[in-house]
């Protein structure tokens, strides 16, 4: 072996002449490793296969001129970017090769922003400047940024844009979800500008809970709130049998009667299927409440509580009073406070304390309760947080409950527990714990929320966009929320529309619900004695509408109150409602407005003017519209009706002056006979 | 000295056909218990969701003998595209002869295929292939714009929330469904047709012009959404993602 080693030695090294050519060699191959891997590297093998690829396509030429090889880069130093994806990614930006699926050769779907202004990591996340797949899609040690998987990527659009944000639905709804369904009672979470998230599910306070309900009720709640009804807000705990009997036995022990002689049963609830069932659908409860129908389908809108079983809940007198006047027991309710007379009320209550499920609360048994129990309770309510969410006597809101989840989407993966066999990312860790939180140990207090597997994404989306890139970006470049306005109504007239929850579905100046017409400018719009034989009697204007306005039994002064205050107030600045008048138009123009109607316009497709022939189901009928809208009004409308109220269904036609007249002529003689049904009747 | 090396070889041939073997080793399937001559959908083709998401209704299939009869016991496989996830993959028929399964969209927007099968009595394999379509930003920018302006025509469909007002219209629109039809306007004909109504192209004035409502933007997103989910597909829509 040493002879061997030895001869080798003389051969490359025996002399120097020798030992200077191998040396030189050695050198030679180890110089040419550099350009060598350069030569094989990925993004060349990428390049070669596009090349290849769109070599017989029709549109090789363009495409050919369109490529330029070598790595290629995005520098953006404002945003800090350095991308070199389109090294690979080549066709990109080329719309013509929508019909190629595969990759890295697919174009960019079109969005609002351009490749070369924001790059590719500011949306997708992973290393921008690393020029192998490896490194740029996935999280190594030094990188823990992998590639964001596609379904959160609307989350990177929230990094930006507070607020709604058309075209990104995932974000919008996991926002919304954070809020509906109090998740940030608990968890802060701080937006990136600066603003901390409110709650919207309005949870209710429990001080004088005994009032309206039974300890058996709030035991079976607090076991499983979805077996009450399955669209409740409140989360399962999962409480043992002992922990519900304790926090029942507490809250009971804890509530105070409202002050106020309110649990007295004044008239006795009426037991006439009939004629609550009429009552219930006359006075629209079914545009905020649900109910679950024979076929097992909830049938109605979600702004209050599933009635389904009801009458397992509440107390008889209690219901009473809250149809009676629901702000007594709760001021800020969204409730409207209908005008009901005592036969209405019994009646309303007799058919609400029917809806019951005889099973719900069969196995509950709760024996008297004992102190130590309450004392028990009371702990439980601490330590569950239950003052979070809720208002209760003598127990302090806790402050930062759950951990804050400002910056939840920059979480080092090192610093998370994985549950076995889930993979190491925090998208589906986020996801994970949402869907199931006490997976990641048994003492964990959150709650068992039941989310569809659409909204956890949706929510975790939401999430991964509170991150600490998010909260580092310059306000130059963020997009902050138009803020929530608190507008209110002042003086008496406010009052009333409190009272009457006007806001529950109209929105006034930028506050208020969107289930009814936006009421800025409906001063404006509508003539005094419409307005109101409306309020005192509402008919229906959009007939494919199921959700309506209720009557609410006003009294004449409380009308003239609300449309003197509707009239002179909600006046919008475009439309000088004395500078039209409301009849003696030249036949001309009335029959010039006829044809522009049927013929040009065609709005018969979604209005109905004549009964016999028109079919039209989207807009407002309008056979009576001379009586009820201003000419002004109606001729601002068909010169733009988004300006005057955004987001309209009617498309602008930008008619001219000349049209617009016609048609307001027109319009203004549909007099539909005089006043309006409710009027004629009064009288 | 031959012997050794051999040996080595061998031994390391055979852990490398083992570990190989086990790899391919196919997940265990439920034993079916009867068998079907054609499988075909009973609900959930061609659903439209947004990219990335669970379709709104799981995918339902029936197994059926030569004679039409539904058979319990069957065993269907589902296969899809890369990128689609299917819960769960397999499954015996039930009592009615059907199986149901949930589906997640990929990533992409494009059209998904994925394959139900089965096998026949003689060990023949009989397969189904069901599409879902997969709405990237565009067209989900689209299908929004077609919730709030187009469907109350567009869609003949009425539903407790939504009423149709398609029974209404004289002179009928086209679903967007409609390919037949629709897929026969080019892009520049439907944006004429969007922006300036019907009477741009000689049609029904009944669809007015929405050019003063809508942005260019918003109508190039219409139209992708129309492109999307046309029947049959539109050579502008999206790529379809098949088995491989």
């Amino acid at each position: 072996m040493k002879e061997k080693f030895k001869s080798l030695w003389q051969k490359l090294f025996g002399d120097s002449v020798r030992a200077f050519g191998v040396v030189s060699l050695v050198f030679l191959v180890s110089l040419a490793i550099a350009p060598a891997k350069n030569h094989f590297s990925e993004w060349r093998h990428y390049q070669h296969g596009y090349l290849k690829m769109i070599r017989n396509r029709s549109d090789a030429v363009t495409l050919q001129r369109h490529f330029q090889g070598g790595i290629q880069q995005i520098w953006l130093p404002d945003l800090g970017v350095v991308d070199r994806c389109t090294s690979c990614h080549v066709g990109l930006k080329e719309a013509s090769l929508t019909d190629i699926n595969v990759q890295p050769f697919r174009p960019h779907p079109a969005i609002p922003h351009k490749l070369d202004r924001f790059g590719c990591t500011i949306c997708h996340r992973g290393q921008g400047a690393a020029t192998t797949v490896a490194e740029a899609h996935n999280s190594t040690l030094a990188w823990e940024q992998p590639i964001l998987p596609a379904k959160y990527i609307e989350s990177s659009c929230g990094e930006c844009h507070g607020g709604p944000l058309r075209g990104a639905p995932r974000l919008n709804q996991g926002r919304h979800l954070l809020s509906r369904y109090g998740c940030v009672h608990c968890h802060t979470v701080k937006l990136f500008d600066g603003k901390i998230m409110k709650a919207t599910d309005d949870p209710p306070a429990l001080s004088h809970i005994a009032d309206k309900t039974t300890r058996d009720w709030i035991y079976a709640w607090l076991k499983d709130p979805q077996a009450y009804a399955a669209t409740a807000t409140m989360p399962n705990f999962r409480l043992s049998d002992d922990d519900a009997r304790d926090i029942s036995a507490f809250l009971i022990a804890n509530s105070t009667p409202q002050p106020g002689d309110t649990a007295t049963l004044s008239a006795k609830a009426s037991p006439d299927p009939a004629a609550g069932a009429s009552l219930y659908g006359e006075s629209f409860c079914a545009s905020c409440h649900a109910v679950q129908n024979a076929a097992g389908n909830l049938v109605g809108g979600d702004v209050g509580p599933e009635l389904t079983r009801v009458g397992n809940k509440v107390k008889p007198e209690w219901l009473q009073a809250w149809l009676r006047d629901p702000r007594k027991y709760d001021e800020e309710t969204a409730m409207p406070h209908y005008r009901l007379s005592d036969p209405q009320v019994a009646t309303l209550s007799g058919f609400l304390l029917a809806k019951t499920d005889s099973d719900l609360l069969a196995n509950v048994h709760l024996e008297a309760a004992t102190p130590e129990q309450v004392a028990h309770g009371k702990r439980l309510v601490s330590d569950y947080g239950c003052a979070s969410c809720h208002q209760i006597a003598g127990v302090k809101k806790p402050e930062n409950f759950a951990p804050e989840l400002s910056r939840i989407g920059s979480k080092p993966v090192t610093q998370l527990v994985f549950l076995p066999g889930m993979q190491h990312t925090l998208p589906d860790y986020i996801a994970a714990k949402i869907k199931q939180p006490r997976a990641f140990g048994q003492a964990l207090k959150m709650p068992q929320y039941s989310f569809t597997p659409a909204q956890i994404d949706s929510l975790a989306t939401a999430l991964l966009a509170l991150n600490d890139r998010s909260a580092a970006f310059p306000p130059s470049l963020t997009m902050v929320a138009t803020p929530e306005s608190d507008y209110q109504p002042a003086g008496k007239a406010g009052k009333l529309m409190t009272d009457l929850a006007c806001f529950s579905c109209h929105r006034i100046n930028g506050h208020g619900g969107d289930m009814a017409p936006d009421l800025t400018w409906e001063g404006s719009s509508v003539q005094r004695q419409w307005l109101m034989d409306f309020l005192n009697s509402p008919n229906t204007l959009r007939p494919s509408l199921i959700r309506r306005m209720p009557r609410f039994n006003l009294t004449d002064g409380e009308i003239n109150e609300l449309t003197d205050y509707i009239m002179t107030v909600y006046q919008s600045p475009s439309v000088d409602r004395d500078s039209m008048p409301v009849s003696g138009y030249p036949q001309g123009e009335v029959e010039l407005g006829r044809q522009l109607f049927y013929g040009k316009y065609a709005c018969q497709g979604c209005h109905i003017v004549d009964t016999k022939i028109d079919k039209g189901y989207i807009g407002p009928t309008l056979t009576q519209v001379g009586s009820r809208l201003n000419a002004a009004w109606i001729f601002q409308w068909m010169k733009n009706p988004q300006a005057l109220r955004p987001g309209t269904a009617e498309p602008n036609r930008a008619m001219s002056d000349e049209d617009a007249r016609g048609l307001t002529a027109f319009l203004m003689s549909q007099k539909g006979g005089g006043k309006s049904e409710a009027a004629r009747t009064k009288k | 000295m031959i012997r050794p090396s051999l040996t080595i070889v061998i031994l390391f041939t055979a852990v490398l056909a083992i570990s190989c073997w086990n790899k391919t080793e196919p997940v265990a399937l439920p034993k079916p218990t009867a068998f079907g001559a054609v499988i075909v959908e009973s609900s959930g083709g061609k659903q439209t969701a947004q990219q990335g998401s669970p379709l709104p209704q799981p995918i339902v299939v029936q197994v059926n003998d030569g004679q039409g009869t539904a058979v319990p016991g069957a065993l269907v496989e589902f296969r899809a595209a890369p990128g689609l996830t299917i819960d769960p993959a397999n499954g015996l028929t039930d009592s009615s002869g059907q199986v149901t399964t949930k589906v997640t969209l990929g990533g992409m927007a494009g059209r998904y295929q994925l394959t139900a099968s089965s096998s026949d009595k003689a060990g023949k394999k009989v397969a189904l292939t069901i599409e879902e379509i997969a709405l990237g930003y565009q067209q989900t920018l689209g299908r929004q714009l077609n919730d709030q302006y187009c469907e109350r025509c567009h869609n003949p469909e009425s539903t407790v929330e939504r009423v149709s007002n398609f029974d209404n219209l004289e002179i009928k629109p086209h679903p967007f469904t409609d390919g037949e039809t629709l897929n026969k306007l080019t892009d520049a004909d439907l944006t004429a047709i969007i922006s300036h109504g019907g009477p741009a192209l000689n049609k029904s004035a009944l669809m007015p012009a929405w050019g003063n409502t809508l942005s260019r933007s918003d109508i190039q997103a219409l139209i992708s959404y129309i492109h999307a989910i046309s029947d049959p597909p539109n050579r502008n829509a999206e790529p379809v993602y098949g088995q491989n």
